[in-house]
């Protein structure tokens, strides 16, 4: 089906019956968002993504639907640091049981790697990473590296 | 109660700092029990070599009436096998009553702090923080004027000197001017210096100790190493320009005290030692009712 037939259609991504809907993400961060989530090819759940879908509010954003799993609000949450617009759906049975925004959550632990190479969490000790989110950026708990920017690449 | 460690000195406030100083300042008047810490029993774990800090922590503890335990070399522990600092720390804890850590890793204390059952001293982990030397640092300044207002020069490696960065951090808290002098490509981190301008101090980049010799209260000198530059020719060339000698100071203000963490390799010249101004043995001696006063808050 190519893409124009699809929009004809409109029906870009198919409707779950159960599962989790994360709309209204930022354009072109739904991978990421992906990655956040920790889904990876080995995932068992029929996973969709779609990106650059055009949006009244947000000129593009990006759809991601997971089926037969609900995300709980610690893993939700993460999501708000790289796309705070972001909603979360649950589904049950083809309709929205729940709807709710994501909250910038004020502790990430095992998220993100401390860009300090001479940091502690870098190295085999038993503890994850650990940043408090502040308004300059992630404040490692450890080492007080700050990251400013490109979270998403320092993604673990 | 929690347990009381300490790792940085931004855990610190103006008071709580101020409280330990005039507490170290009671010890060094003989005015102390010197069997505060009878029968108590501080583990010495240091990963990476020092002299100082750690026979100043040992001295500290005897003088209270405690004792102090140790590994010795890294060589020797059981680090070298393999063991996670979090397991060293888990069964250290069990043997003693506080441990002082130093570790070659930058939040290795934070960690320690975290799996110790008892209180944890950080004396420095990578080119983070050490604590006991910046209230040292500040209690030396503090013997011969009042911090508050001061301006401090700090002369060398001001990028991987933890003691000017903690020394800088504790300054904030004083109102104090910085004035900062060093190598290309050993400024003070950006990030550290927004930090600090964000808490209201005034920093001050010179290319010359000259420009600021005459307006300075403290000049606070560390070590340049060696090994961040590519050959010595280079090394010798730049540590020739930060080089502290009584010429340089014969402009300076008469109650200008000259500081430096030890140990000094070429930056201060040794006929400086006779000066007036040279204050760094008076510092390194200091540690001891510093530790003594730290020992005191955190076992007792």
């Amino acid at each position: 089906m190519t893409t124009e037939s699809a929009e004809n259609e409109g029906l870009l991504v198919r409707r779950i019956k159960n599962g989790t809907v994360i709309d209204h993400i930022a354009g072109g961060e739904a991978l990421n968002v992906v990655k956040i989530l920790g889904i990876t090819g080995t995932t068992q759940e029929a996973l969709s993504i779609a990106t650059n879908v055009p949006s009244r509010n947000m000129g593009r954003k990006d759809i991601v639907k997971l089926t037969n799993r609900e995300l709980s609000k610690e893993e939700v949450d993460r999501i708000a640091l790289i796309s705070p617009r972001a909603t979360i759906n649950i589904i049950r049975n083809f309709k929205v049981c729940e709807k709710k925004g994501v909250e910038i959550p004020t502790l990430i632990e095992g998220l993100v790697r401390c860009p300090n190479p001479g940091c502690i969490s870098n190295t085999n000790e038993p503890i994850r990473s650990r940043f408090r989110v502040q308004p300059k950026g992630l404040h490692c708990c450890y080492c007080d590296w700050v990251i400013t920017s490109d979270i998403t690449g320092h993604i673990i | 109660m929690a347990t009381r460690h300490i790792i940085s000195i931004g855990d610190f406030d103006r008071k709580e700092i101020d409280r330990l100083l005039d507490h170290a300042a009671q010890i060094e008047s003989k005015n102390y029990d010197e069997n505060a810490l009878h029968g108590r029993i501080l583990a010495v774990l240091f990963f990476e070599p020092s002299t100082r800090t750690r026979m100043s922590f040992e001295s500290a503890m005897a003088r209270l009436g405690g004792t102090s335990l140790s590994v010795g070399s890294v060589e020797a522990c059981s680090m070298a096998k393999g063991e996670t600092l979090a397991d060293t720390i888990r069964v250290v804890s069990g043997y003693a009553d506080a441990i002082v850590i130093r570790h070659p890793k930058e939040g290795a204390a934070r960690l320690a702090a975290e799996f110790a059952t008892v209180p944890v001293i950080n004396a420095g982990d990578g080119a983070g923080q050490h604590p006991s030397q910046t209230l040292l640092d500040l209690y030396t300044i503090r013997q011969s004027m009042p911090i508050d207002g001061i301006d401090i020069a700090l002369v060398g490696d001001l990028r991987y000197g933890r003691t000017a960065h903690s020394l800088a951090s504790a300054l904030s808290l004083y109102n104090a001017r910085l004035h900062t002098i060093s190598p290309r490509g050993l400024e003070l981190p950006a990030a550290m210096a927004a930090g600090l301008a964000e808490k209201g101090m005034e920093i001050i980049e010179h290319d010359d100790i000259r420009d600021v010799i005459d307006s300075v209260d403290v000049l606070y000198v560390t070590r340049i190493q060696r090994e961040r530059f590519p050959d010595s020719a280079s090394y010798f060339n730049v540590a020739s320009s930060y080089r502290i000698t009584p010429e340089l100071l014969a402009g300076a203000k008469k109650h200008l005290i000259v500081l430096h963490p030890l140990p000094r390799v070429d930056e201060i010249d040794p006929r400086v030692d006779a000066s007036p101004h040279a204050r760094y043995f008076e510092q390194s001696k200091n540690g001891v009712p510093v530790r003594m006063a730290m020992l005191m808050q955190v076992l007792q």
